[in-house]
């Protein structure tokens, strides 16, 4: 960074938050993804009021509210559709979505494939803990085929959806695995996310301490930050599909064509002037 | 604006043509409204298409006039036939009578029973032999020239329409095609339904536009932003039409995965300070739902725009009905008041879609625009519609860059008309989350009894105390009356004719069209009607709108409804028999 861009006013993490206090269980992994969120915008400097962060619903996706920025707790699923209208009409904002394994692989799951391919400047959090958490506990999209629970007593016996392959698969520019009990390494993600130009995943695993108690020990068996960054789909395709799901870091970013507002490139008229050729076009 | 002779029924000229595919009886048809605009006069065209996606048989039906017209005939005066594949399934849509003469191409197929049994004047045309003797001519266009001679239309108004249409094709094809035109205007001599000669043309402008296109205007002369769809038929058009105006406009259209996507995304963009739209019908509606429900609980300004389309589940895509108007008042779960309006016309589609997202604008909530097949994708020449001069936008907080930060904005503010300043992003000082869940002032998530209660009220409050003005209905009151009318969306030009007749046959019918179906005028619909028999006239089965009507203690008890499913429109002649039998027996 050059001497002239050091920003006059340095933010601090919690400049960003709000004074609600969140609803999560005691130990549960979203608050350390709270906390690394807030730090990487105070890195980047961003001013509050030019962020929409925009969610769907689950324990992870009541994050807008812990935010002091533009949010919007949206419906079930459809966070990445929300943000991508928001971030078409005002190019101008970072836009960051975030939820869960439930929210954005299951019932979101066609939003997710169609967002990494038109690969807008939107910054995708999913705080994976292979669970539905909100609603008690149900197998979810990332769950292991064997785990056993109230829906599914033997298991699902179906392998684990692969969010990071399809994102690949689908034109996602940025794809980063993250783990929310490895504060420093989620923040440096986070900050390369939303600084990169495109759609970026970040899959960040995140505890429930509630339903998936085992999962604290994910603390031991995750590689953190070893994985070596690409841009190369072939590589990352390796890397990815090569990993057991605990190796940490960014596996793949690359300059790709971004979908962008194409009414502030040619504007030539003024309204009034384009109005009046539109209506000429109608006469007989 | 031209001052027209409002006469009972206006002088009308049906025109139909029929073909297989690639026989080009849609351009034809195109052709006939552009050039009969051109000589000064008015019209409508309808099309109907076989099941096939693209080049099977397809007709157009056209109704030309003197005046604005935008209803149908009782028949077709003048069917041409370009061949007579499949003429069956256009049984419904080209009524044929003693009346009608039918003229065909003959060197192939004899008419079908259907035809040689409806006592239609049959005259056979070897049309094939004519276009032999014109390189690189098409019989659709020797075709075109028998109808402009049949109807007395000059050869210079089709060559302008033909230049329009084929222009870019370069001067041969049109020159081709005016040699083919010609051989067709001088292959008949006498002209049985010169129509056009006994009127007088206008020389002022008119537009040439469909329903559809008519709401994509009106949206963008309401500021549209932003439009978000998936494609669906009849809705399509709508932002087909839109794709490159909004971006003239500063404008973006989102071609969204599916529906449920498509409404997210303009209520993101909505969030975001843009005047928001999408476009669907039954189907697509189904899908949105629950986003919708979403714009009416979180307050974001949100115009959906639903175009009828027979149902239920996939249905009749291609063809009109009135039957969804249940699924725009009801179909959102818990309590969620929003709007519901519908057009009455083609032409006012373009004044009232500029006031439905006005209205969603100023009123923070979900509008539902409902409109129908028929309504969407009949093409019009109708008279250029001034803009609604409308002063609703969206309410934002005063920006103070001294604001105290630290008493906290509050999105969701309890206020005296229900509407809360709403901030953009951008805005410092002013950030907060829109939120679905029953929330407070602040927007915080809260199951509380007291929060839920003062929010459902605040937002059935803002819509019900808002001043809507005239445009709630179209009142055509018949002096002396005990007979009252209900109707709405693209019943009301038939029946607007109907009760035009018989009021001009001595009976005395007042007519109402509604406009604002939700939150209903029902006190003044109430006044209106409390002495009247009203007959309630809709196309759907189940008579959707009486029975609400009769729900919300709109109109008497003892109201009756005449309700028909679709798919065909209504024409004014089906009407007099329902309406007069209803006046017999409610004397
Ligand atoms: C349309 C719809 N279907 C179902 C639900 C119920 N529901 C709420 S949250 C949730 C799953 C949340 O799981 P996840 O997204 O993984 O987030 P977590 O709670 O684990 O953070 C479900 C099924 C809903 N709110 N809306
Ligand atoms: S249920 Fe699980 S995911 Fe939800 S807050 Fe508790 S620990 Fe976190």
């Amino acid at each position: 960074m050059s001497v002239e861009k050091i920003p006059v006013k340095k933010a601090r993490p919690n400049d960003y938050t709000s004074e609600h206090h969140p609803v999560w269980c005691p130990g549960c992994g979203h608050f350390f993804i709270l906390r690394a969120l807030t730090k990487a915008l105070a890195w980047l400097n961003l001013d509050k009021e030019n962020i929409g962060l925009v969610s769907g619903i689950g324990c992870s996706s009541r994050l807008p509210a812990y935010l002091d920025v533009y949010g919007f707790h949206g419906v079930h699923g459809r966070a990445l559709a929300l943000a991508s209208g928001l971030k078409l009409a005002r190019p101008d904002l970072t836009v960051i979505a975030a939820g869960g394994d439930g929210d954005g692989y299951s019932i979101g799951g066609n939003h997710f494939i169609h967002a990494c391919r038109r690969n807008m400047d939107i910054t995708y959090i999913v705080m994976d803990n292979e669970v539905y958490g909100m609603t008690k506990g149900q197998p979810s999209p990332t769950s292991d085929p064997d785990w056993h629970s109230k829906l599914a007593p033997k298991g699902t016996g179906l392998a684990r959806f692969n969010p990071m392959g399809i994102a690949l698969a689908s034109g996602a520019s940025f794809i980063a695995r993250g783990f929310s009990g490895d504060p420093n390494g989620l923040t440096k993600i986070l900050t390369e996310a939303i600084e990169h130009k495109g759609f970026s995943l970040v899959e960040i695993k995140s505890p429930c301490v509630t339903f998936r108690p085992e999962q604290k020990d994910w603390h031991h068996a995750m590689r953190l930050m070893n994985v070596t960054l690409t841009a190369n789909p072939m590589e990352a395709a390796q890397a990815i599909y090569g990993s057991d799901g605990f190796d940490t870091g960014i596996f793949f970013q690359a300059d790709m064509p971004v979908y962008e507002a194409e009414a502030a490139n040619e504007k030539p008229h003024s309204d009034s002037a384009s109005m009046e050729s539109i209506e000429k076009a109608l006469l007989v | 604006m031209p001052n027209h002779h409002q006469q009972t029924v206006p002088p009308r000229l049906a025109v139909s043509i029929s073909g297989s595919g690639g026989t080009g009886a849609v351009t034809v048809g195109l052709i006939l409204l552009d050039a009969v605009a051109k000589a000064g006069f008015y019209g409508n065209m309808t099309r109907a298409f076989g099941p096939q996606i693209r080049g099977g048989e397809s007709a157009v039906m056209l109704h030309f006039s003197d005046q604005p017209i935008e209803t149908l005939a009782e028949f077709s005066q003048l069917h041409l036939a370009l061949d007579w594949v499949k003429f069956d399934r256009f049984e419904d849509e080209i009524p044929l009578t003693a009346d009608s003469l039918v003229i065909y191409e003959n060197s192939r197929e004899k008419p079908p029973g259907l035809v040689e049994n409806s006592g239609a004047t049959l005259l056979g045309v070897d049309l094939q032999a004519i276009v032999k003797t014109i390189k690189g001519s098409r019989i659709n266009m020797v075709a075109l020239g028998i109808v402009a001679q049949q109807i007395g239309l000059a050869r210079h108004f089709i060559e302008a329409a033909l230049q329009k249409t084929l222009g870019r094709k370069g001067s041969e094809v049109v020159e081709t095609s005016m040699a083919a035109v010609d051989a067709g205007m001088a292959l008949l001599t006498d002209t049985p339904l010169s129509g056009l000669a006994n009127w007088q043309p206008t020389h002022q402008p008119r537009w040439n536009m469909s329903g559809n296109e008519a709401c994509g205007l009106g949206t963008l002369r309401g500021g549209l932003k932003f439009a978000a769809a998936y494609p669906i038929t009849p809705a399509t058009d709508i932002v087909e039409y839109l794709a490159r105006p909004l971006v003239q406009m500063g404008g973006n259209l989102l071609i969204a995965e599916d529906e449920l996507a498509a409404m997210n995304m303009v209520i993101g963009a909505s969030f975001g300070g843009a005047p928001s739209m999408t476009a669907t019908s039954g189907p697509g509606l189904s899908l949105m739902i629950e986003a919708m429900g979403l714009a009416v609980a979180a307050e974001i300004p949100a115009l959906v725009i639903t175009v009828m389309r027979g149902g239920p589940s996939t249905g009749i895509p291609t063809k009109s009905e009135q039957s969804d108007l249940n699924q725009a008042l009801y179909a959102l779960h818990g309590d969620a008041p929003h709007l519901v309006i519908a057009p009455l016309n083609i032409q006012e589609s373009v004044n009232i879609s500029q006031w439905a997202l006005a209205l969603s604008e100023a009123l923070q909530t979900l509008v539902i625009l409902v409109t129908d097949q028929h309504l969407g994708q009949t093409r019009m020449i109708m008279d250029p519609v001034d803009k609604l001069p409308l002063t609703l936008s969206r309410l934002q907080p005063k920006a103070d860059p001294t604001a105290d930060t630290a008493v906290h904005y509050q999105r969701y503010q309890i206020t005296d008309s229900g509407i809360s300043p709403m901030s953009l992003p951008g805005m410092g000082s002013y950030q907060y989350a829109a939120e679905g869940l029953t929330h407070t002032e602040s927007g915080l998530p809260s199951s509380r009894v007291q929060d839920h209660a003062q929010h459902l009220h605040k937002r059935s409050h803002k819509i019900l105390q808002f001043d809507y003005g005239e445009l709630w209905a179209q009142r055509l009151p018949m002096a002396n009356a005990q007979h009252t009318v209900i109707t709405w969306g693209s019943s009301f030009e038939a029946v607007k004719e109907a009760v035009k007749l018989l009021n001009h046959r001595g009976a005395a019918i007042s007519l109402i069209g509604l406009r604002l179906i939700m939150p209903l005028q029902a006190e003044a619909l109430a006044a209106l009607t409390q002495h009247q028999k009203v007959l309630v006239i809709e196309q759907n089965d189940s008579a959707q709108l009486s029975h609400y009507l009769l729900a919300e203690k709109a109109i008497p008890l003892d109201s009756e409804a005449y309700a028909k499913p679709g798919p065909l429109l209504f024409k004014p002649s089906d009407l007099i028999r329902p309406i007069q039998t209803w006046m017999e027996d409610r004397t």
